[in-house]
Order: C-alpha cells, then sequence, then structure tokens
C-alpha cells in the first residue's frame, strides 16, 4: 500500500511537472508583447467599473457551511458502510443498520430543517419586517 | 373607451385645434405648445389613440416657411386598428423647448431624447434629457440643415452611465457596498449587436438596468437628406439587416404613397412574397438566437440552414444575400427569374421540418420552459405605453398587425391567422414568432400560387425608367431617362408618414418632400427603438441569465435601433 | 504494478534496498510519464475530437477534418497553437494565484487517473481508498476554478467561479451518498475492489443490485455532470452569459490547461460512473493471460466511451438551467433522494441476501426495466427519425 501512496505522489509530481515544462516551452517560444490594452481586465469593451473583486452573495457563505457539514458527515459514515457487508454476514446487521441510519437520520433532520428555514432556496425571501426580532 | 375615431376627436376639437390639409390624406393636425398635452391626452384617453409611434421634428431652415423653424411631429395610431394621425407642433424659437408627454407614454421617453439629440429641441420636466444616440461629447445636433455632413469629431471618451444609475440607485445608501456594477455588452456574446446594458446586482439579481445604444454612427437620416430618393433604398438595407428587403419595402412604399401610385398586381404579390421571406428570416435569427441564450446551442444550426436556403434563392434573385436592395419606387428592380417557383417550393418543404425539430427539441423540454415562461414579463398596457409593436405585443395578447389593421398589398385577400399570445413573457414572444413563421409560409404559398402576370414597374414616367430600346431610339424616352437618373423621382412637395408591418413590429418612415428630387428629411421609426427602452422594465428583479434570456426574445437589432 | 517490478528486480538478480528504491522509483515516474503522453494527452485530445465531431454531425455541421486522418489530429494542432499563444496576465490580478491556478485543475485530473484501473492488473496504484481519493482529489478542480476567479479581478470570471464553486460542492453530497450506496453493496472503498464485487453480465453489475442502486445510477450521473460543469449545468463557463465564465482572462497555454482538464474529466467522469455501478472491466471467463486482459481493457474503455457519448449527447441537447434551479434541483431533489437511496440500499442488503434467489430475480427484473426503458427511447428515437424524413440524415458519421 505504501507502494501505491508513493506512486500517487510521483504521478502528482509529474503532473506539476508536466505543467511546469509545457508553460516554459511556451514561454520561451511566444511572442511577448505586454503593455497597452492587454493589461486591462475584459469587461465587455467598456472600462470596468469599480473594483474585479466584488463582494458576492452571503449565500455562498451558507452554502459552503451546509457543505462541511453534510461531507464530513457522510465521511464518518464511509467506514461503516464499508464494513456494513461483513457485519451483516456475521449477523450484526441491525448495529451497523442503526449506526448508519443515525447518521443519515440525523443529517436528514438537518436538511429538513435548513428547508424550513428556506436556506436552501436560492433567492432566500426577505424577512417581512414584523419577522425581524428587533433589539430594544 | 369608444373606438378610435378621428371624426369625433374633429368635432369635439373643432374650436381649440386646427387641422391641417395635407397632400397625402393623412390626418395632421396643429397644436399649440401649451394646448400640446391636453390635446395628445385627449387622443389617447377619449379617442383611443394609445399608442405613440414616434417623435420626430422637422428643421424649416430651407423651407419656405421657416418661422418658426422646429416643427415637432407626434405619430399616434391605436393599439388595434388603422387611424393614424400626427401632430405637429412648433415650440418657439427662442427657448425652443416644449412640455414632455414621457410621463404619458413611456415610449417618449426615448423619442423625446432623440428628438433632443438630434435637433436639440429641449423638453421642459423630461426625467432624463441626455443625448441618447450620439456621443454624449457630440457638439451640434446632427439633423439640423445647418450641421454640415462633412463635419467630423474625434469622441473616444467612453459613458460610464453612473449619473443614470446613480439616480436608480437613489437613497438606498446603506446597501450601496453589496451591489456591483457589471457592464454587459456592447461586446458580449449575448448581445446581439453593440448594445450595452449596465446592471447593477445584487448576487445574481439584477436591480438596476441602464441600457445604452448608439454604438453604429452610420447616420442613416442624415444621408438620406444628400441623394435622391432612389439614393436611400440601399441605406434602407442595412436598418434591420436580418429582413432587409423589408425596410425597402417600407420605405418605397411611402414614396408610392407621396406619388400616389400604387405597384402593379404582380409587383405587390412578389413584394408579399419577399416581404414574408424576410419576417421567416427575422423570425428564424430570433428565435436561434434566443435558444443559443438559454444554452440549447443545437436548434441554431436547424434553424439557420434554413435561413440559408432561403439566402440561396434571394441571391439567385438579386445577387445579393444580405442587403438586396431588390425593391424600387414604383415597382422592383426586375422581374422574378426562372427557378424562384422552385427555391420558394423548397423552402416551404423544409422549413416546417426544421420548424419541428426545434419544436421537439424544446417545446416541452423541462429546462427551457423553466428558464422562459414568466421570465421578462410585460402586460399589454405597460407594452403599448412603451410603444411595442409587433411580435412583443402580440405576445401580451394584442392583435396589432398592420397586416390586417390596414390591409395593403392585398393582405385580407390571404387567408391567415394573427398570433397573439397571453402573457407577454418570453416564452409567449418566442412562440408567438414560432407560429408566425407558419402563418407566414400559408401566405408565400398562396401568393406564389396566384401570382398575376404582367409587369413589374408601373407605368408611370415620373418613376420608371423607359425600356432601353426606347431609350436609345426616341428623344422624349432619353430624356425622360435622363431626367429621372440625374434629378430624380420628385414627390410632391409635404410630409408623409407610411409604414409597414416589418419582422419586429411597425416599421414607419417619416418623410418631408420640398419637391425636388432629395428628400428633405427621411426619418425611420424602427420597431426595436422602443422595444429596448422597455429593457429595464423586463429585467429589474430577475437574473443575469433572466436578462440574457429576455433580451434575445426582443430580437433588438442595432442596424435599425442606431441611426 | 508492484509485482512487475518485483519481478523484474528478481529477473537481473539484484538484491540491496537500495537497487529496489531506485528501480522502484524510476518504475513508477516511467509509468506515470508514459501514461500522461501515451494515454491521458492522446486520450482527452481524441475525447475533444470526438466531441466536436459529434456536436457537428447533430447539429448538422462538419466540424473539424483537415488535420490528419477525418481531423483526429485537430487537438494536438489546438495544442500548438496555444503554446506559440501569448499569456497574458491582467496586470491587477493576483500573480500567484493566477499562475497556480491551471496546475491545480490540472493536477486534479491527472491525479483521478492514478487510481483509474484500465483492467483486472492493469492499474498504478490500487487504493484502498480509492473510492475516497478520487472525491478529494477532484476537488482540487474547484479550487482552481475558485482560484482563477478570484485571481482573475474580472466580474464575469468571480461569477463563473463562484457559481462553479457553489454547484460543485452542492452536487458532491448527492455524488457522496449515492457512492455511499455502492460503498454498502460492494463493502470497499477500493476501486479494483467495488469492480470486483460486480461481474461481467448486467444482472451482476451495481447498477441493477436493486432497485435503490439503480436510481441511484442516475442521481450519480446526474451531480457527476453537475461537478464537471457539462449542460445543463455549465454555469460556470456559460459563454453567452458569463463570456467564457472562469477562464475569461486566460490565454496561451493556461487556457489549455483548463480546456484539457475539462475534456480529461468527461473520461474520469465516465470511469468513475463505470466502475461503480456498470461492472468495470468484467468479461465473462472465455480467455486469459494477455488475452483475458486486451479484453478487459476494450471493455472498460468501450463502457466508458459509450458514457462519454451520452454525456456529448446531453450537451448538445438540453438548455441550461438557471442558477437557482440547479441549487433547487440538487438540495430539493436529489440530496433527499439520495439519502433514501442510501437507507433503502442497506434495507435491502438486510431483507434480501446477496445471491439469494430473490435478489437474483430482482436483477433480471430491473435489467428488463432498464431495457424496456431503453426501448421505449428507442422506439420514440424511431418514431422521430421516421417524422424527420431519414433522408436528410446523414447516418454515416464520417461522410
Amino acid at each position: 500500500m505504501l507502494f501505491d501512496l508513493a506512486n500517487v505522489v510521483v504521478f502528482l509530481a509529474v503532473a506539476l511537472g508536466f505543467v511546469w515544462a509545457t508553460l516554459l516551452a511556451s514561454r520561451l517560444i511566444q511572442p511577448r508583447a505586454p503593455g497597452g490594452d492587454k493589461g486591462l481586465t475584459y469587461e465587455c469593451g467598456e472600462l470596468p467599473v469599480g473594483a474585479g473583486r466584488i463582494q458576492f452573495n452571503f449565500r455562498f457563505y451558507i452554502l459552503a457551511l451546509i457543505f462541511l457539514v453534510f461531507e464530513v458527515e457522510i465521511a464518518f459514515v464511509f467506514p461503516v458502510a464499508v464494513v456494513f457487508r461483513e457485519w451483516l454476514e456475521s449477523g450484526r446487521a441491525a448495529t451497523a443498520f442503526a449506526e448508519i441510519f443515525l447518521f443519515i437520520g440525523i443529517l436528514f433532520l438537518g436538511l429538513v430543517y435548513l428547508w424550513r428555514k428556506g436556506e436552501l432556496s436560492w433567492h432566500k425571501e426577505e424577512p417581512e419586517a414584523e419577522d425581524v426580532p428587533s433589539v430594544r | 373607451m369608444s373606438p378610435p375615431s378621428l371624426d369625433r376627436f374633429r368635432s369635439r376639437l373643432a374650436g381649440t385645434i386646427r387641422e391641417e390639409p395635407n397632400p397625402f390624406g393623412d390626418a395632421v393636425f396643429r397644436a399649440e405648445p401649451s394646448d400640446l398635452r391636453d390635446v395628445l391626452r385627449s387622443l389617447r384617453d377619449e379617442h383611443g389613440f394609445d399608442l405613440l409611434l414616434d417623435v420626430t421634428a422637422v428643421d424649416h431652415l430651407e423651407l419656405p416657411d421657416s418661422k418658426p423653424r422646429f416643427d415637432v411631429v407626434y405619430i399616434l395610431r391605436p393599439s388595434v386598428g388603422s387611424e393614424r394621425v400626427r401632430v405637429q407642433c412648433r415650440p418657439p424659437d427662442e427657448d425652443l423647448s416644449l412640455e414632455t408627454v414621457s410621463d404619458l407614454w413611456k415610449a417618449a421617453n426615448w423619442a423625446e431624447r432623440e428628438v433632443y439629440d438630434q435637433y436639440g429641441v429641449r423638453f421642459r420636466n423630461h426625467p432624463n434629457l441626455k443625448r441618447i444616440l450620439n456621443h454624449k461629447d457630440f457638439v451640434g445636433h446632427p439633423l439640423r440643415k445647418d450641421y454640415d455632413i462633412k463635419k467630423q469629431q474625434w469622441l473616444s471618451e467612453p459613458d460610464d452611465l453612473m449619473d443614470e444609475m446613480r439616480k436608480l440607485r437613489g437613497g438606498a445608501e446603506g446597501e450601496e457596498s453589496e451591489s456591483v456594477l457589471l457592464n454587459i455588452g456592447p461586446s458580449h456574446p449575448a448581445m446581439h449587436g453593440a448594445l450595452r446594458a449596465l446592471v447593477d446586482l445584487e448576487g445574481e439579481t439584477v436591480r438596476h438596468t441602464v441600457p445604452e445604444i448608439g454604438y453604429l454612427h452610420r447616420g442613416f437620416e442624415k444621408s438620406a437628406e444628400k441623394g435622391t430618393y432612389t439614393h436611400v433604398i440601399p441605406f434602407t438595407d442595412r436598418l434591420n439587416y436580418c429582413s432587409s428587403v423589408m425596410n425597402n419595402v417600407g420605405y418605397c412604399r411611402t414614396i408610392e404613397k407621396m406619388l400616389g401610385i400604387e405597384p402593379t398586381p404582380r409587383a405587390q404579390t412578389i413584394r408579399v412574397v419577399l416581404l414574408e421571406l424576410g419576417r421567416i428570416m427575422d423570425h428564424l435569427v430570433s428565435v436561434a438566437a434566443n435558444l443559443v441564450d438559454v444554452g440549447a446551442l443545437t436548434n441554431y444550426w436547424y434553424l439557420f440552414n434554413e435561413r440559408e436556403r432561403i439566402y440561396d434563392v434571394i441571391e439567385a434573385l438579386c445577387g445579393a444575400r444580405l442587403t438586396h436592395c431588390y425593391v424600387r419606387i414604383g415597382g422592383l428592380a426586375h422581374d422574378l427569374h426562372a427557378g424562384f417557383e422552385e427555391g420558394v417550393e423548397g423552402i416551404l418543404r423544409e422549413l416546417p421540418k426544421a420548424l419541428a425539430d426545434v419544436e421537439r427539441l424544446v417545446a416541452r423540454n423541462r429546462i427551457f420552459l423553466d428558464r422562459v415562461v414568466g421570465v421578462g414579463a410585460i402586460t399589454a398596457e405597460e407594452a403599448i405605453s412603451h410603444g411595442f409593436t409587433g411580435p412583443c405585443l402580440r405576445a401580451c395578447g394584442v392583435p396589432n398587425d398592420l397586416r390586417k389593421d390596414e390591409p395593403y398589398y392585398g393582405y385580407d385577400g390571404y387567408d391567415w391567422n394573427v398570433i397573439v399570445g397571453t402573457r407577454g413573457d418570453t416564452y409567449d414572444r418566442i412562440w408567438v414568432r414560432m407560429e408566425e413563421m407558419r402563418e407566414s409560409m400559408r401566405i408565400v404559398a398562396q401568393a406564389m400560387k396566384k401570382m398575376p402576370g404582367g409587369p413589374v414597374d408601373v407605368d408611370d414616367k415620373r418613376v420608371s425608367l423607359p425600356p432601353k430600346t426606347e431609350v436609345y431610339g426616341n428623344i422624349e424616352a432619353l430624356m425622360n431617362h435622363f431626367m429621372i437618373i440625374m434629378e430624380g423621382i420628385k414627390p410632391p412637395a409635404g410630409e408623409c408618414y407610411g409604414s409597414i408591418e416589418a419582422a419586429n413590429g411597425e416599421l414607419g418612415f417619416f418623410v418631408v418632400s420640398d419637391g425636388t428630387g432629395k428628400p428633405y428629411k427621411v426619418k425611420v421609426r424602427p420597431p426595436c427603438f422602443y422595444v429596448f427602452s422597455a429593457f429595464p422594465r423586463l429585467t429589474e428583479g430577475g437574473m443575469i441569465q433572466d436578462l440574457i434570456a429576455t433580451l434575445g426574445s426582443l430580437n433588438i437589432i442595432a442596424g435599425e435601433l442606431d441611426r | 504494478m508492484q509485482q512487475l517490478l518485483d519481478r523484474f528486480i528478481e529477473s537481473r538478480g539484484w538484491t540491496g534496498d537500495w537497487a529496489i528504491e531506485l528501480v522502484y522509483f524510476l518504475g513508477m515516474l516511467f509509468f506515470a510519464v508514459a501514461l500522461l503522453l501515451v494515454v491521458v494527452t492522446p486520450f482527452t485530445g481524441i475525447v475533444s475530437w470526438a466531441e466536436r465531431r459529434i456536436a457537428a454531425r447533430m447539429q448538422s455541421r462538419v466540424g473539424p477534418n483537415r488535420v490528419g486522418p477525418q481531423g483526429i489530429l485537430q487537438w494536438a494542432a489546438d495544442g500548438l497553437k496555444c503554446i506559440l499563444k501569448e499569456d497574458l496576465i491582467p496586470e491587477d490580478a493576483d500573480r500567484i494565484l493566477f499562475t497556480a491556478a491551471p496546475y491545480l485543475v490540472f493536477c486534479g485530473l491527472f491525479g483521478a487517473f492514478a487510481v483509474l484501473p484500465f483492467s483486472e492488473h492493469l492499474v498504478i496504484a490500487d487504493l484502498d481508498a480509492g473510492a475516497f481519493y478520487v472525491m478529494a482529489i477532484t476537488s482540487l478542480v474547484p479550487l482552481g476554478i475558485i482560484m482563477s476567479g478570484w485571481a482573475s479581478n474580472n466580474k464575469w470570471s468571480l461569477l463563473g467561479g463562484m457559481r462553479s464553486a457553489a454547484q460543485i460542492i452542492s452536487y458532491e453530497i448527492p455524488a457522496a451518498l449515492s457512492l455511499l450506496a455502492v460503498v454498502l453493496a460492494a463493502g470497499t472503498l477500493s476501486l479494483q475492489g467495488i469492480i470486483r464485487a460486480q461481474g461481467w453480465s448486467p444482472a451482476d453489475w451495481f447498477l441493477f443490485r436493486n432497485p435503490f442502486l439503480f436510481t441511484g445510477f442516475f442521481y450519480f450521473f446526474v451531480a457527476n455532470l453537475a461537478e464537471g460543469n457539462r449542460t445543463p449545468f455549465d454555469l460556470p463557463e456559460a459563454e453567452s452569459e458569463l463570456v467564457a465564465g472562469y477562464s475569461t482572462e486566460y490565454s496561451g497555454m493556461r487556457f489549455a490547461f483548463f480546456m484539457l482538464a475539462e475534456w480529461a474529466n468527461l473520461y474520469v467522469v465516465a470511469s468513475v460512473v463505470n466502475v461503480a455501478f456498470l461492472g468495470g472491466w468484467n468479461v465473462p471467463p472465455i480467455a486469459e493471460g494477455v488475452v483475458l486482459t486486451i479484453l478487459q481493457m476494450v471493455v472498460f474503455a468501450a463502457k466508458s466511451l459509450v458514457l462519454v457519448f451520452v454525456i456529448i449527447w446531453v450537451r448538445w441537447t438540453l438548455p441550461r438551467l438557471r442558477v437557482d434551479q440547479m441549487m433547487l434541483l440538487c438540495w430539493k431533489y436529489l440530496v433527499p433522494l439520495s439519502f433514501l437511496n442510501v437507507l433503502g440500499t442497506a434495507v435491502w442488503m438486510m431483507i434480501v441476501p446477496e445471491g439469494s434467489a430473490a435478489g437474483r430475480v430482482a436483477s433480471w427484473l430491473l435489467v428488463l426495466v432498464g431495457l424496456s426503458l431503453s426501448g421505449l427511447f428507442g422506439l420514440r428515437v424511431r418514431k422521430n427519425l421516421k417524422d424527420a424524413d431519414v433522408g436528410r440524415l446523414y447516418l454515416n458519421p464520417f461522410s
């Protein structure tokens, strides 16, 4: 197994080297005439208004958080899934299933919660004025 | 509201407004600047003239009655019905301004900006009176008679449109940081033509849109004043280049109206065939590009192959694929060639298959329907206020079609239907066009079947060149030929508005003649201009992807938008 | 592969750690470079050519047909052109991130090839967590895409990058859950192990193992389309909307790497689906030795290429989703359904033991369902062909 892991590392190194070598080769033979309008960023032929690194939708962060929680939980289910077959054969199916069910159930509840909160829709409806808790 | 009636209007306002005699039979009323708004409002609210077709001005500098110098013209028609009325008003030379009507018709907003841009007539209380077609730093007003056509101006500073955007963003100070300004166009794959929209984005939701046009400075209207009436025909090809024969016909029909001549039956029928082929081509381009905009790329080729087939037929007819220049005042450049009929048969045979292919690909496709149904919807009232005509208005459920309202060239003799939508959204606009192509095919088939014989040019010495054999053998014919070529066709002096139902809506030409062989003024009323003015209304609140899909369905052709 | 190198060392009679390690290292290097130059690059190029040709045929065009026979070397010409192009970096760009992005994107995809099997014995590295590894290493691609979007300092790029990020992380959930169901059935994470748990006949494939896995195949396929930014989920690079999305500011060879990755991804996606659901390289035991290996390679490649064709076909048929609809499809349909799928598979495995008569019957019934679905589809296509005047169609792809 160590051999296989080492192999993957060599593989990735070769990939990096390939990209680097190709870019180097390209750099050696390509024409280079920098400057002028070429250096501008493209905004449909108009001069860009404001910065290019715009503030993007806040929903992306929420989405990333949801993803993180789900993905990590799913990663924890994988080991159970791997041994599920063996446990099934050795008659411990109920335990394994209960574990999987627990994990998936929690995740599913989370999904239902998010759905109810409206975090899953792209345009989150702005809460009506009276729904916003006010600080006094 | 009672049906549109000029007679009622005439009797009601007999005291306050003067009707001007017009040699071409148009109803023209002259209003005083102080009464103008009341007259127009009365026409709209009480007499059913709810569609403001165009606002333009005539510079009387070189005409006998040059005081006051400018004459502003408002052209109105009912959204369904054939009557047309022009209200003209001369602003005093001292301050050269009129009260705006942009609160009565949204269409007046851009129309008045154009008049201001081209003639320098100001409109009081206009929400945003700035140049629209010319560059912001342009000096002078190009359509004034004392503006030299050869005068050139070097203008390179782009307009950031922030003056308009700031107004739109308005009081929302706190949210300023969250929104992003993005230029879509002029050089963007989905902007079919040189258009630009500066959008204010929040996430991917469009909050405000500021459209900008005027990238093509061809000066169609100014150039038209420099040649003879015949010289204008090739310029009209370049207006809506997707269906250039329609522009030819629209222009020639207006001049024919001035001359009081009617083309021969054969010329009329050939024109009908070409008009409908032009409509098909235009709709093919529109639908194909629209489908590309929502990501359904394959349909593009299915439709464009058929467009190529039509081009092949027209190329055989007149030698040009895009800019046909086949129609002449009083007739056509020449008669049909042998084999035209087979070509048209081929089109009628193959086009339904392509349409069926596209229908099978998208008509019941969930993704497509999700992308276009309910997107960019507009109500009929708003559409009329914005000056929509053609497929975009019909998609809102208004059966506005000049071919039915004011049947010309025997359109009433054919069996066909006006297609209307219900919701006025992108889906309806696409599908109205799809079905209209089928109706156009029916008209073409009927027209080809009944194609009458006879000459294609009218027998009128004022417009038709005598045959070459006569010219070489007969001094009278030679002189006639010489006069038409050298001095041009001379319509009687006066002002005339003529229009046809082009692919995108009512294509009107307002022509002023001073009795010489050169037009004193040619103003085109491009349907796209008014449709595009509603672009912010259609896109605000949607997402970028909706904006792109909506734009495709409006079929904005920059060639006729910019003049 | 290790055995191969061991045998090589033995035959030379070398001993000592240094010799073994050196041979191992050189062997690895040799195989990596060989795979890169002989398989990945040309294969990707040919997939790109195939995509363009197939698209062209579908759109009644001709497509690239000049470079090499039937234009099959078009990719090489394109690559050469890109090498010769000036490589521009916008002045306001973040140079480090801008230049690093193509490395990540390419590594992410090339890395996946390390564990993709070609036959029973031909695999570079048979990791025991292979399925995990593929999911992890291909996650470098969205990272590269976000980096390129951010570094370009261009609003189109950033919009594309963010769309891509949102899309890929969202669809990662149903993809992972569907894979989880497969892992439940296979009892291993190794890709070779998953293939071994299936058989050569369709009834032994995980696709037809039980009804849940059957539907899971479609969730997995759709989720993989989305992760690969393929139509109808090509929002990050939607050319009619975002110009070129995240790669708007890239030019020359850097841009070529994004394209290379996109097409390599096609094959990776198809292979992973093949491994997980379609039985991979399994062939009936009719040969042995080298013949068997070749047969397995052919079967594996054929299945993957059919899937590649389906992906291409989908791309040129469907319109593009809107961004909110794309999220809706994932979170409100695919994710709950895949949850159901995992539990359903577990329950099925407890109720219907593997290899039992009931299981066999269910498998064969599912095969029948699959066949009848394809049959219905075929009839539908035939009807359309009839309607569409077959004389007009060019059925010869090389015409």
